[in-house]
């Protein structure tokens, strides 16, 4: 049996995870206020998220961009409190 | 500004046109689309306590220890020595059926801070419960979200999580249940109530932002169809912030000026307000523009009716405001004085220049209409309980074995340390017994002698099956287990989880089950200090099990007099009070049979007295060294439980026990029976025991004998302790 | 001996560490608040557990920098005795005061449980007093307790005598078993290299009692009592 042939390439899609507007970020206010008290007075506000970085194989960007964002709804995000943003590069060929 | 009611405006509020049409009556116009909003929150079930009110009167709620009934943040209870203990059980489930960790967060969150209004300091929280089973991936998804939010903020308070109780039932499917009980301890002379009080006072609002959270949380929770009604964000706790809240606040009450205080739980800022004027029979006065707000473009609507947690209200006199205000900025607390006390006894609120609301708090409070309906009991369940259960095969003798550990492996029953050790018992250094050491959590009293017992507990089955009978039964186990560990049962605190009392089978069970607590504390001297109700818990057309959860107190005078559940090598083990044990309702009869049927067991309340009574004076003069009720799965996984316990077996004859349940081996081994207690004693003490049980009417059955490293049955075949051990440590795994 | 807590917001460790000071050890104990500028006259400080900064950003990354830490540096640089525990010992960490640094438990959930750990070394203030092999058993209670250095770093605290507990079974034997949260090498406590700054995950304060669980912890609170101020040796 000889093995088919992978025609897909490797892509790098980066994840944003941010909180949705509104919702109450503790770790946010913390770190403001951290930055405040070490002398950085005009910082106005701050609000923390994810970065997650996916390598994957896929037809395409598009097809990259699709299967991160079903990955996203399912399980790198928590849709109840947050929202994400996916920027896909092409990787060299292997 | 008057409005033109839409049934979408009334549906937001969560209000019906009756009683749109009372307030229009009672204000002489119509509403303002802020006291809309107002009185949507303050008339909702979970505030105003519509169906709920006419049934509370029946619990027994005073007593010669009784500083602070119902009616306050939490309840009070003498303990002596000039010291009181605080407490309350609240439910969050709603919230934590949309988002498990916030919602379960902050419904610590809520519980402490209900504990710390009223001067006391928190020493610790328990929790209660309940979701589908654990075979669907999002029953899985709750649970660890719920688990890990409790932890995460309680652990973060540095408050200790030191009990509780988790179940698991079909009909939590999409309905899950989480009650979260917060002990407090105070001096006497230093509880703080919300009663605002003193004209031209300051009302101060101390602590978060206030933002879009949760808005119409409290009507959220009083409709069936919580989806559709929530309006505002999910509510994220910052349990750091409530730590700085609860220093500070704790430092404030020192202050002679500060007169009130009040938390801001559900429907935020009007609750408070409404309930501080309404207590103190005064009027308050606050301009929404003082309040200091997260986000930008809210409207004075949403200022009252925001959720956003973490915030307090003081009242304080202008003199004692720079005091206040410099424990706040020690703590690096942000606060506001948002407006007075006045004297008209209307709740007015301004935005900017204008006001948007100006109704009398006793019309929020007073005037809330009260429900009382008719129940009819469903035909259904009538039919489950009156099946007729001879018909179901007794066990083999062969077969007790397996069926014990299968049993011991069983969600409802095993081991629930996965789920403990992610929780901070230790901190604070006053626990005595680590959570599943003994029947209920044991907490030492600095500066005393004594110590607090505390249980949470309702087997909602049995509410299912005989609501009346099972709101008995969980008043009478969660005191019984108090009692287990040497504690008198001094006072309790109740969280009503129930479908729609719309319903009239929903109203039935919501009736007996009061009917039935009330009836229990009385005959037990615990009365009623505080408590909860939350309604309307139902998905599609199908409500939750009826479950009552109660919270109990209890005091141990010396801390040296307690009892744990693990009985030493050698001792003898003796079965007090009733041997008559039932099918009916029994976890056995569920999981081994599938079967939800037959009446739980009987209950005599005198009978349940005596038993604790007796099993407390045993531990008070040292005769018994360990102590276990028996509740799911009967007499042989209580058995199992405190050999696991004690990490010895034991050799035990069964036989008194069979014949007084006609020989059938399944009731003997895994039937059901209220005020049942096996106790641990040295073998010289055994008849010093069993004579002081005849003495008071208790019926006493000498079991057997601890030691070895297998339960020896002489109904059965022996069972290796390490492997009880395995199975009951092997049954539950928290997912993330 | 006159004992200081250092207080931070968040800390709540604070409470367990003055008790066991006053109840445990009667010696004097004072609480030092995060935004004072002296340690005012103690002897040797206590670095309480706790979620300083709700542990938001990292934990002890943010009070790392609090006022307090000015005098409590210059303190350790005078070789006086400072104990970080958990919260505390992140702190240290994140200060620089001590090597390494704590990440979250292995198994990627908070655990509170008894375990023992094996006295390494006995250099330190806090451990002067206690047989290297003594076995004690203490409370831990973290998410965040995995110590982590990089290989040549952990030659060096090795070298130089630094590693001060290590998580083993009852017996003293080390076993993966018996790492709650999967450190290196097993390691529950390190100190710096002068040895008078230890910073450790178990907390000795919550064992001061047999009542709440067993008074080993007293041991090495007591250490520092028994062997004097100047116990720093090379």
């Amino acid at each position: 049996m000889t093995d088919a042939v992978d025609t897909r390439r490797s892509y790098l899609a980066e994840v944003y995870v941010s909180l949705k507007p509104g919702i109450n970020d503790p770790q946010g206010l913390a770190i403001r206020d951290g930055l405040r008290s070490l002398g950085y007075a005009g910082v106005e506000a701050v609000r923390a998220g994810k970065y997650l970085r996916v390598t994957l194989a896929a037809d395409s960007s598009d097809d990259a961009h699709a299967q991160v964002t079903r990955m996203c709804d399912q399980l790198l995000t928590n849709p109840v409190m947050e929202t994400y943003e996916i920027s896909i590069t092409a990787l060299n060929d292997h | 500004m008057t409005l033109t009611i839409t049934p979408e405006a009334l549906r937001e509020v969560a209000l019906t046109q009756s009683e749109y049409d009372q307030i229009v009556e009672l204000l002489g116009r119509a509403p303002t689309a802020v006291e809309l909003g107002m009185f949507g929150a303050m008339w909702s079930e979970h505030c105003g306590y519509k169906n709920s009110r006419p049934l509370l009167k029946h619990f027994p709620t005073s007593g010669s220890r009784v500083l602070q009934g119902p009616g306050e943040n939490a309840g009070a209870v003498d303990i002596g020595d000039g010291l009181a203990v605080v407490f309350k059980i609240e439910s969050h489930n709603h919230p934590s059926a949309v988002e498990p960790y916030e919602g379960a967060a902050t419904g610590v969150g809520g519980i402490v801070r209900d504990i710390f209004t009223m001067g006391a300091r928190p020493v610790a929280l328990l929790n209660s419960l309940r979701f589908g089973p654990l075979d669907r991936q999002r029953n899985q998804y709750l649970f660890g979200g719920v688990v890990g939010g409790i932890g995460g903020y309680g652990n973060c308070l540095g408050i200790p999580t030191v009990g509780g109780d988790i179940y698991f039932d079909e009909k939590y499917n999409g309905n899950p249940l989480v009650n979260a009980m917060c002990v407090g301890i105070v001096e006497h002379d230093k509880i703080m109530r919300a009663k605002a009080s003193g004209i031209g006072n300051l009302v101060v609002l101390v602590g978060a932002d206030t933002g879009r959270d949760g808005i119409h949380g409290a009507t959220f929770a009083s409709v069936e169809n919580p989806e559709e009604s929530h309006r505002g964000v999910v509510q994220v706790g910052n349990p750091f912030l409530e730590k700085l809240l609860l220093e500070a606040c704790l430092e404030a009450l020192e202050i002679e000026g500060v007169v009130a205080m009040q938390d801001l739980g559900a429907a935020g800022l009007t609750s408070s307000i409404v309930e501080c004027a309404s207590k103190g029979e005064v009027g308050i006065e606050i301009d929404v523009q003082r309040v200091s707000r997260r986000e930008s473009g809210m409207s004075a609507y949403e200022v009252m009716l925001s959720e956003s947690q973490e915030r307090m209200l003081i009242i304080v006199t202008e003199e004692a405001l720079p005091e206040l205000r410099a424990i706040f900025e020690r703590w690096d607390l942000h606060s506001d004085v948002i407006g007075t006390v006045t004297d008209d006894g209307n709740v007015r609120i301004l935005d900017g220049g204008e006001i948007v609301a100006n109704v009398p708090a006793s019309l929020y409070t007073d005037e809330c209409p009260v429900y009382i309906r008719e129940g009819i009991e469903s035909a259904a369940i009538v039919e489950a309980r009156e099946r007729d259960l001879s018909d179901v095969t007794d066990l083999a003798s062969d077969a007790i074995g397996d069926t014990l550990l299968r049993l011991l492996a069983s969600h409802n029953i095993c081991s629930r340390e996965p789920v403990v050790r992610t929780y901070d018992h230790t901190i604070m250094s006053n626990t005595v017994t680590p959570p599943l050491d003994a029947d209920a959590a044991v907490v030492r009293v600095k500066g005393t002698n004594k110590a607090i017992a505390i249980k949470t507990d309702c087997n909602p089955r049995y509410v299912y099956l005989d609501p009346h009978l099972g709101g008995q039964h969980a008043v009478a186990e969660a005191a019984r287990n108090v009692s287990c560990t040497g504690a008198e049962p001094l006072a309790l605190t109740n969280c009503l989880n129930f479908g729609s009392p719309e319903k009239p089978d929903g109203y039935f069970q919501l009736q007996q089950a009061v009917l039935g607590m009330a009836e229990a504390a009385e005959a037990l001297g615990t009365p009623v200090i505080s408590g909860n109700v939350s309604l309307y818990n139902e998905s599609g057309d199908e409500a939750i099990l009826p479950t009552p959860t109660v919270g109990v107190v209890g005091l141990i005078e010396d801390v040296n007099q307690r009892a744990g559940m693990a009985p030493t090598n050698g001792s003898v083990l003796i079965l007090l009070g009733t041997q008559e044990a039932t099918l009916g309702a029994s976890e056995y009869l569920s999981v081994v049979h599938g079967l939800v049927a037959g009446s739980p067991p009987a209950l005599d309340l005198t009978v349940e007295h005596n038993v604790q009574s007796l099993v407390r004076s045993l531990i008070g003069v040292g005769l018994v060294t360990a102590a276990h009720d028996t509740s799911e799965g009967g007499l042989l996984v209580a058995l199992a439980e405190m050999l696991i316990a004690s990490e010895s077996g034991a050799t035990v004859e069964l036989q008194q026990v069979l014949d007084a349940n006609a020989g059938r081996l399944d009731r003997t081994c895994f039937g059901e029976a209220a005020s049942r207690v096996i106790v641990a004693t040295s073998a010289g003490n055994a008849d010093a025991v069993i004579q002081r049980a005849q003495q008071s009417g208790v019926p006493a059955v000498r079991l057997g004998t601890v030691g070895g490293d297998a339960l020896e049955l002489d109904v059965a075949e022996s069972v290796a302790v390490t492997t009880m051990k395995r199975k009951w440590e092997s049954g539950l795994k928290v997912g993330r | 001996m006159r004992f200081g807590v250092v207080i931070f917001p968040g800390s709540n460790g604070d409470h367990d560490a003055l008790k066991s000071v006053e109840l445990g050890l009667q010696e004097e104990v004072v609480p030092i608040w995060h935004k004072d500028t002296s340690i005012d006259n103690c002897d040797a400080l206590l670095i309480p557990g706790g979620f300083t900064y709700g542990d938001y950003l990292r934990a002890g990354a943010i009070a790392r920098f609090s006022p307090i830490m000015e005098a409590v540096t210059e303190f350790a640089e005078r070789g006086g005795p400072i104990l970080g525990i958990c919260n505390g010992f992140q702190i240290l960490t994140e200060a620089g005061l001590l090597p390494g640094a704590l990440a979250k438990n292995s198994e990627l959930t908070f655990r509170c449980d008894w375990i023992h750990v094996r006295v390494e070394s006995d250099r330190t203030p806090f451990t002067a007093t206690l047989d290297p092999g003594t076995v004690l058993r203490l409370p831990i209670a973290h998410g965040q307790g995995r110590y982590v250095v990089s290989e040549s770093q952990l030659a060096e605290l090795e070298a130089n005598d630094q590693i001060v507990f290590r998580y083993t079974d009852s017996q003293g034997i080390e076993h993966d078993d018996y790492n709650p949260n999967g450190s290196t090498a097993h390691i529950a406590g390190v100190c710096n290299e002068r040895g008078n700054v230890v910073g450790l995950m178990p907390h000795p304060e919550r064992a001061y009692d047999a009542l709440i669980g067993g008074d080993e912890g007293l041991k090495i609170l007591r250490s520092v009592v028994d062997a004097g101020l100047s116990t720093v040796r090379a």
